[in-house]
């Protein structure tokens, strides 16, 4: 794919159009970068994950890579476990996105000032949000046991209960992500006609009708937006989950992108290219179906 | 449809007459005990909700960072005893032969070089992509939203780098970011330049400009409000980014902050103050770019991400 398109699109525009105000070679620069370092890795990866594989030599072992990624069970929980961490974050996300947004919106005292604080943790560093959430949720010492403690509830064990510490980086998460999703929404919020809240007003909407048939319904496309991108991230997410667990308590917070990893370093990288391969289809057999759905709904409005 | 018309709603409604988010709506159509109280009582209480959510973890890493050692292990929530920040900012920078600032100017290089990349080829692409359609523009449009949605195959990545002698540089790094950029730099971009009328190219043309003095000198200068949001997106994703350098960039003559924060965390788990000083350092840089762009952030994004 890389070749066709670095070399086709400039010869004939140059003939044809004689001086095109908008040259093929513009594509040039950024088709060879992509295509050398994106599009050839990732159709080498649907070779590479058949094989038993030292970057230097590889022999082709079929579908046994495959076979192990389903048939050990701290692979298999960490397939499980990236399903379940991109749909809680990205559902999340929508939920708080969408109630921040209207909140955001609306004339509220030190709007600002709310703005600005929740949208601030998406700039931060996700290892140094990962680090400091750690020490907050340390199960004897940190500091939100410790807030909870004083209005007389027994936290949990966050990061160390093997049952809830996948849901307590995914806790994270959205922390920090919400400010985005807010961001979107009151974007797609604040382009609502304001004819349709006047002719609401007319009728006599109270707030729930006005959410339920105006802001829900023609803030979709902001809604889409956000569940793609969440999904997208979610799914693929590494950075957070390793700086925070690294997988662990044992296995049960791991995520494919982390058992990539793991295997990476342990040498298996026909292991850990079929991983890459695994999250290939798990993201398209989600995103695509999706964002049809998304984008059908839209046009039914 | 006056203002006179009491809101049943004034919560939601007031969400309304707001054109811009960064404008306050006309205050005609507050009024009365309901909305005030919605005004004050619900921002009141959001107010001393994000206080605790989302202010609370940053002063934390503020007091940590100016803690000594001893007090910064106890993970209290409190005012240091010996305010020694300085200290601890000085005792960072020097740790392991100043390799933080080392890792700063990698970071500061990486970001810079790939952004900028990213900027010109970025917009290149949109510009030919949104202003020509041919045989190809479907491919094109396919290849991009490939790039935005797949995961990169990381091995093979590593693979094709060693190739080329690039893997472990930060050539090869700074590359392997604008690969993976590129999908939503130029799905921004593009959006933007549906909204730029053709007629404009045109009479550039006819002034006698050529294909790159057109897009150089007419076009990219339009495209301000659009280039402010693909920076300060790709910036702090670049800046940020933990997987790339990890993968790509082994070893500690190129690390990243990132990398190195990492490594700290690993390595001295006894000075919780010096973990947290580094944390404060590395998140200024993104701090300040916030504080200049703060008001563009918004703007771009209604012109640019949703619609697109």
């Amino acid at each position: 794919m890389a070749t066709t398109l670095r070399a086709a699109p400039p010869a004939p525009a140059r003939r044809r159009r004689g001086r095109s105000p908008y040259p093929g070679w513009f594509y040039l620069p950024a088709a060879v970068i992509y295509g050398v370092l994106f599009l050839v890795p990732t159709v080498a990866s649907f070779y590479f994950a058949l094989t038993r594989w030292t970057i230097f030599s590889s022999e082709f072992i079929g579908f046994d890579n495959f076979v192990q990624f389903f048939r050990e069970p701290a692979l298999t929980k960490g397939f499980v476990n990236t399903f379940i961490y991109a749909a809680l974050t990205s559902g999340a996300k929508v939920v708080l996105g969408l109630a921040l947004g209207m909140l955001l919106t609306s004339q509220i005292l030190g709007r600002g000032y709310l703005r600005a604080v929740v949208f601030f943790p998406v700039l931060v560093s996700t290892v140094g949000v990962g680090i400091t959430f750690q020490v907050l949720m340390n199960p004897s010492k940190g500091a939100i046991n410790a807030a909870l403690g004083f209005i007389g509830i027994d936290g949990p064990g966050w990061l160390v209960d093997p049952s809830i510490a996948l849901l307590s980086v995914a806790l994270v998460d959205v922390w920090k992500g919400v400010g985005l999703a807010t961001l979107i929404y009151m974007a797609g919020i604040v382009s609502i006609p304001k004819e349709y809240y006047e002719a609401a007003r007319v009728d006599g909407a109270g707030s729930w009708t006005l959410f339920r048939n105006v802001i829900f319904p023609l803030s979709w496309p902001a809604t889409s937006t956000v569940v793609t991108l969440s999904l997208i991230g979610g799914l693929r997410s590494f950075d957070l989950i390793w700086s925070m667990t690294r997988g662990g308590p044992g296995f049960t917070s791991d995520v494919i992108a982390s058992v990539i990893y793991k295997q990476y370093q342990a040498g298996f990288y026909g292991l850990s290219t079929a991983g890459n391969v695994i999250l290939f289809i798990a993201v398209i057999a989600i995103v695509l179906p999706l964002t049809r759905l998304l984008a059908r709904k839209e046009v039914e409005l | 449809m006056s203002s006179t018309v009491t809101p049943p709603t004034p919560s939601v409604a007031g969400t309304g007459p707001a054109p811009v988010p960064t404008t306050v709506p006309p205050a005609g159509r507050v009024g009365g005990a309901r909305s005030a109280l919605y005004r004050y009582g619900v921002g009141s209480l959001a107010i001393v909700v994000s206080v605790v959510v989302f202010l609370v973890p940053f002063a934390f890493i503020l007091l940590t960072a100016a803690m000594d050692a001893t007090q910064a292990s106890e993970f209290r929530f409190a005012w240091p005893r010996n305010f020694q920040l300085w200290d601890n900012v000085v005792q960072v920078l020097q740790t392991r032969d100043y390799i933080l600032v080392i890792a700063f100017i990698n970071s500061v290089v990486l970001t810079l070089v790939s952004v900028t990349a990213l900027v010109v080829l970025g917009s290149m692409v949109a510009f030919v992509l949104q202003r020509r359609v041919s045989r190809w523009t479907g491919l094109i449009n396919f290849l991009v939203l490939t790039g935005l949605i797949m995961p990169p195959a990381i091995v093979p990545t590593i693979w094709v780098l060693q190739r080329f002698g690039l893997f472990a540089t930060m050539p090869g790094l700074i590359l392997v970011e604008i690969a993976f950029g590129l999908s939503f730099t130029i799905l921004l971009f593009r959006a933007f330049i549906s909204t730029i009328p053709k007629e404009l190219d045109e009479a550039a043309v006819l002034d006698g400009a050529g294909p790159l003095r057109l897009f150089f000198r007419v076009v990219l200068p339009l495209l301000r409000p659009v280039m402010v949001t693909v920076i300060l997106v790709q910036s702090v994703a670049v800046f940020n980014d933990f997987q790339n350098p990890l993968y790509f960039l082994p070893g500690d003559a190129g690390a990243t902050v990132q990398l190195t924060l990492f490594n700290f965390q690993s390595q001295n788990l006894s000075s919780y103050n010096l973990l947290f000083t580094d944390i404060l350092l590395i998140t200024i840089p993104m701090l300040l770019l916030y504080l200049f762009f703060n008001r563009q952030i918004v703007a771009g994004l209604t012109s640019g991400a949703v619609k697109g």
